[in-house]
């Protein structure tokens, strides 16, 4: 799901030489990505046969499990960075997964489609559901069945007694500081728990 | 690709789990593939229950004589046989050419029967162990392994961490739950309470426990099994032949085929094809498998148990191992679940170790890790190349 510009603004926000823990951690490109040039270790989580493959093609550690199931494999702070992907809005139970990740993880890092950037309100104004580049889907078919906001988030998380160390929005590769709940396509948070 | 069976002699004495040591044994053991000039690219296969060293190929002039995981081991194949040099040997106590309790006891020149020492997981990988230092391998490349020959893989991490690189455990177990245990003990008793057995001694009565061998295999074979492939495969079906249409009985029924059959109204008759089946494997197996191995080999699997001695904590047992490990697991194997393989992962996490897990969502049962599953070959194709390309550097 995310693209190499996310994956390398992901990248730069996890410490060097981290523990790092992967939720719905796809081909494995991010992991090998903060392998080689963070010095990272750690696991990747995936669901799906064809990620897990490739994952196992890569050389990442790759564990198949269901996050729906949540994530009793691990302790707590178990992990220094556990990181959320373009993998929130694919899960049920999506407040749950965040507890979860400030659990096992010293620090999380939290990355979705902000429904709040502008191109988005100007198709709802004009009363269709967006699809655009970060959003390619038809409201029918569309897997994101988490649909929130950077401005929500940040909600959530207060909510759930995070404490948010950083709070951004990615835009073609660049941090958006101003506005991003306006401004840009993918929301970012750093959080850990409070 | 041809086999050819070879056997080693050990003249030394090979102290087991139990305090008791066995002496002057063979090990059967084949080999496929060719040892590098640095040794490194040596994969050991272990065996599970029912199977041996011969573990791909087949035999010259043997039609039909394809090693039992041939599908998975051969020139081309996922542990490619053109790149690693593979061994498979047959365990200690065993029936198809390794010293076992058909075999004569050198301390009293009887056959050994019942008296055959117990052994363990452990000292299987120990005896193994002793055949690769004659082959002049220290360290594999991987050792790998399904169910029991799992079992295996896992304890070589821990007997000998610096002598296996990676260790691929398939569709295997940390220990045996309780319903396991008991499934192995109605085996068990089916065997020591069949008049034929002779208190393990039956080799001098020129007798064979053939029944309590055949419900011991009927018992195995329904564990193996989901109970979806077992409908698939024969739901209700009845065994009798279709009956002609004045032949048709009273209540006679109907099949989708437009056939028309009936109860046999008997209770010893096989009435359905399930237990046509079930009769037929059994048979099959009473008359090439020994009773007495049957009873080490399912004593082997219950006493396997590393976390025992670190109060049954298995991320402390764990910590012993090095090496790198892929599990896999099948969703419909309720012999092996998935969940015990997911013990197995949280042991090596917990220990910071790299580890890669596949779940396979296949309807085969246990016996999954025999067939074809194409994400499953898959992903053991790619784990194994990621080994030839690392090479000894790790």
């Amino acid at each position: 799901m995310s693209d190499a510009l996310i994956q390398q603004s992901i990248a730069r926000l996890v410490p060097e030489g981290s523990r790092v823990l992967d939720l719905g951690c796809g081909d494995g490109a991010l992991l090998a990505l903060l392998q080689r040039e963070r010095g990272c270790r750690g696991y990747g989580i995936e669901l799906d046969d064809a990620n897990v493959h490739a994952c196992v093609q890569r050389g990442v550690n790759v564990i198949q499990l269901n996050l729906d199931e949540g994530l009793a494999m691990f302790g707590d702070r178990s992990f220094d960075v556990v990181l959320q992907i373009d993998t929130l809005q694919h899960l049920r139970n999506a407040e749950t997964m965040l507890r979860e990740t400030a659990r096992v993880g010293r620090l999380g890092i939290v990355a979705f489609p902000n429904f709040a950037h502008w191109p988005n309100r100007l198709s709802v104004l004009g009363g269709r559901m967006p699809v655009t580049r970060r959003l390619p889907y038809q409201w029918y078919d569309t897997p994101n069945i988490r649909v929130g906001t950077h401005a929500d988030f940040a909600v959530l998380a207060y909510k759930n007694s995070l404490r948010v160390l950083d709070a951004f929005g990615l835009q073609e590769g660049r941090e958006v500081r101003f506005l991003p709940n306006l401004m840009a396509g993918t929301a970012v948070f750093k959080f850990e728990r409070g | 690709m041809l086999a050819t069976p070879q056997s080693m002699k050990f003249e030394s004495a090979l102290p087991l789990r139990s305090g008791a040591s066995i002496r002057d044994y063979a090990l059967s053991f084949e080999t496929y593939g060719t040892l590098n000039a640095d040794r490194s690219n040596a994969v050991l296969i272990c065996h599970a229950l029912n199977a041996s060293h011969h573990v791909a190929g087949v035999y010259a002039g043997q039609d039909k004589s394809e090693g039992w995981w041939d599908n998975m081991i051969g020139p081309g194949k996922p542990v490619d046989t053109n790149r690693f040099f593979v061994v498979g040997i047959n365990n200690l106590g065993s029936c198809f050419g390794s010293t076992g309790p058909m075999h004569a006891n050198p301390d009293t020149g009887r056959i050994y029967g019942a008296d055959f020492p117990v052994v363990t997981v452990e000292d299987w990988v120990k005896a193994q162990a002793r055949l690769l230092d004659a082959l002049g391998i220290d360290q594999l490349a991987a050792v790998m392994g399904g169910s029991l020959g799992g079992m295996q893989a896992l304890s070589w991490t821990l007997q000998y961490p610096q002598r296996v690189r990676h260790a691929v455990v398939i569709a295997s177990a940390p220990n045996l739950t309780a319903e396991n245990i008991a499934f192995n003990e109605v085996a068990r008793r089916a065997i020591v309470t069949d008049p034929d057995f002779h208190g393990g001694h039956f080799y001098e009565h020129g007798v064979v426990p053939k029944r309590g061998l055949r419900i011991a295999r009927m018992v195995g074979h329904i564990t193996y099994l989901s109970d979806d492939v077992m409908n698939e495969k024969f739901g209700r079906e009845l065994k009798t032949p279709t009956l002609p249409d004045e032949a048709r009985p009273p209540g006679g029924g109907l099949a989708a085929d437009g056939a028309i059959r009936d109860y046999l109204y008997s209770t010893q008759e096989v009435e359905f094809q399930i237990e046509s089946y079930l009769r037929y494997q059994g048979d099959k197996f009473s008359e090439y498998f020994d009773a007495n191995t049957y009873l080490l080999i399912t004593r082997a699997l219950d006493y396997f148990d590393p976390a025992r001695a670190h109060g049954g904590d298995l991320s402390a047992a764990m910590e012993a191992a090095v090496s790198k490990f892929l599990l896999v697991s099948f969703t419909t194997d309720w012999r092996f679940s998935p969940q015990r393989s997911r013990e197995i992962v949280k042991a090596l996490v917990d220990n910071r170790r790299d580890v890669s897990y596949a779940e396979i969502d296949a309807p085969h049962g246990h016996d999954a890790f025999l067939l074809d599953d194409p994400r499953y070959m898959a992903v053991i194709r790619s784990y194994f190349d990621r080994i030839a390309a690392e090479g000894v550097a790790s």
